[in-house]
């Protein structure tokens, strides 16, 4: 346990020193105060709208970009340390690989999650404070949520990365298999759905386009953050085929969590089971 | 003398490649030992599996007595010590905070590093990242590192490369003090002619076999080199008749040069010495280079 947070306390300060930490939470919070003010823009109105339409734009902002950000921070985790020859040394310590793997989750997620919740934190605050008619209860209700889904979606791709840091021998590698997965599940997994939809959608069934979402964590992300919010149907795209309601919250947290805990799972399970 | 480390006809694969081949040797508390042998010889795999960083695939290693894989490789991690080739420290941190880092994850006492710091002489540089460090400087931090916690075995991969000549001396001057105080060393290196003076004995690799082991003298018997004797004077006007095993290789006004045979050296240095054309003798005996030279061609002719 001490090993563990010896590396979580190492890859977090790393973090504020090269400051990932303020970048992240500065990109976030200026992102979420905009769209929380020109939001309304198209329809001719500046200033702060109603709290779904800010909920919704900043849900389908944050799909891209936290996955991205996640993957960015933590896809060298161990291809990086292996290049700079300090994996090899690492591995002489006592100090198992699971130790080491998951003292970086550790860091690398409270990485993530102080930047996430002190921008859109921040972020909240300002909307509470500039906007007019909004009920604060229900402020903090839907932007917790939103926040904790989006650490959780964080953490997601902090635990993918690592999987992708272990397959791989280069660092180059690493990088590009990060985009890929990016892609996969940020832009083609909608396409092919959308393609289902059309293609089979009668054989398929709206049941089981629903839980084929869960197969996608940022579609969990999405749909988590839609629920509850009858103007977030316009903006949901393809995500909309299962607004009904057939999933509830927990259950996709519950889904958010499995996509953190499978992946961290299996990069434990390669990293301990390759050679040095 | 009770065996720091046993191999017993160790052999490593990858992937159908043999890197290591019927390997055994056995190393006594104290002692320094030099691994030597060209790129790929095997030199960096032997040390992975001292330190239990990859597995054999055939024989079997103790260290201390235990199995660097086994169930108490944990506390055997402890007594270790180790400085791989080419490191390159978390450039961000400072030296101090690479090294409580890394004492942290050996459970050793902080109070250690400053120590260890100007043990190898970085006091001045300490708070400075790694990123402004010098090849020596990393490589000193890389000792310091290695030197955590009081290891009792240390293993050193080319640990003088990138070090100017002085940096190199104090470098070989501390491993001599780890040796006296009772560390066993294992540095691998093909700079030979400094690690000569500081090593016990030395182990040869070839292609992932052993090729030769044994003291500098131990090693020179087994080759049986010639010696060189050169002896001041001019030797040109008579012949001399020269007992056998000796071949005067170059006869000038003013130094005599022979390639001696080992048996024959008392009998070349009594006519020399007798001669009153001799003003100054001088020996020189095979280095450790010749050595190197002469067991790992020998292997390359026999393959």
């Amino acid at each position: 346990m001490n090993a563990i947070l010896t590396v979580a306390g190492k890859e977090f300060r790393d973090g504020l020193r090269n400051r990932w930490v303020l970048a992240i939470a500065l990109v976030l919070g200026l992102l979420a105060v905009g769209i929380a003010y020109f939001g309304a823009a198209a329809s001719g109105a500046v200033g702060f709208t109603s709290l779904s339409t800010t909920i919704v734009s900043l849900a389908s902002l944050a799909v891209f970009l936290i996955p991205l950000i996640a993957l960015m921070l933590a896809y060298d985790a161990v291809i990086g340390e292996q290049e700079q020859g300090t994996l090899l040394l690492l591995l002489t310590y006592p100090l198992s690989r699971t130790s080491l793997l998951l003292g970086k989750f550790l860091g690398h997620g409270l990485i993530l999650a102080t930047a996430t919740v002190t921008g859109f934190g921040v972020a909240g605050l300002v909307i509470g404070i500039g906007a007019e008619d909004i009920v604060l209860g229900e402020l903090v209700r839907s932007l917790g949520l939103f926040i904790l889904s989006a650490v959780l979606l964080g953490w997601v791709f902090v635990a993918l990365a690592y999987l992708v840091s272990v397959l791989v021998s280069e660092k180059s590698r690493a990088a590009g298999l990060a985009l890929v997965l990016w892609f996969l599940f940020v832009l083609v997994f909608d396409l092919v759905l959308l393609a289902l939809l059309v293609g089979a959608g009668e054989r398929i069934g709206r049941e089981g386009l629903t839980y084929l979402l869960l197969l996608n964590p940022t579609e969990c992300f999405r749909l988590l953050n839609l629920t509850g919010f009858p103007a977030a149907q316009t903006a949901a795209g393809v995500t909309s085929v299962a607004a009904d309601g057939a999933l509830r919250p927990a259950a996709l947290l519950t889904s958010l969590l499995a996509w953190i805990a499978v992946p961290l799972a299996l990069a434990v399970w390669r990293f301990r089971n390759r050679h040095a | 003398m009770t065996a720091v480390i046993e191999f017993e006809a160790v052999g490593k694969r990858y992937v159908g490649v043999d890197s290591l081949r019927d390997l055994s040797f056995r190393i006594g508390e104290g002692e320094v030992l030099g691994l030597l042998g060209h790129n790929g010889a095997g030199k960096t795999t032997t040390m992975k599996l001292i330190l239990g960083l990859i597995a054999p695939s055939a024989g079997r290693i103790s260290v201390f007595g235990a199995s660097p894989t086994g169930a108490e490789a944990r506390a055997l991690r402890q007594t270790l010590g180790y400085l791989p080739e080419n490191v390159s420290f978390y450039e961000q941190l400072s030296g101090r905070e690479v090294l409580t880092y890394f004492a942290r994850l050996k459970r050793v006492p902080l109070r250690q590093i400053d120590g260890l710091l100007e043990k190898v002489g970085l006091t001045h540089a300490a708070g400075r990242r790694v990123k402004t460090y010098s090849k020596g400087m990393r490589q000193r931090l890389g000792l310091a590192q290695a030197l955590l916690g009081a290891p009792r075995l240390l293993l050193l991969d080319e640990p003088t490369t990138g070090l100017d000549p002085a940096a190199t001396r104090d470098f070989y001057a501390m491993v001599r003090e780890l040796k006296d105080n009772g560390s066993t060393v294992i540095l691998s290196s093909h700079v030979l002619p400094g690690i000569e003076p500081y090593i016990d004995r030395a182990l040869i690799l070839g292609r992932g076999r052993r090729l030769a082991l044994g003291s500098i003298d131990e090693l020179r018997t087994e080759a049986g080199l010639p010696l060189r004797v050169s002896a001041r004077g001019d030797w040109r006007d008579t012949p001399t008749r020269w007992p056998a095993g000796v071949r005067p290789l170059a006869i000038g006004a003013e130094r005599l040069e022979l390639e001696v045979a080992p048996h024959a050296k008392m009998a070349a240095l009594r006519q020399l010495a007798a001669d009153s054309r001799t003003q100054d003798l001088e020996l020189q005996a095979p280095t450790l280079e010749n050595l190197y030279t002469h067991f790992s061609t020998r292997s390359e002719a026999a393959a």
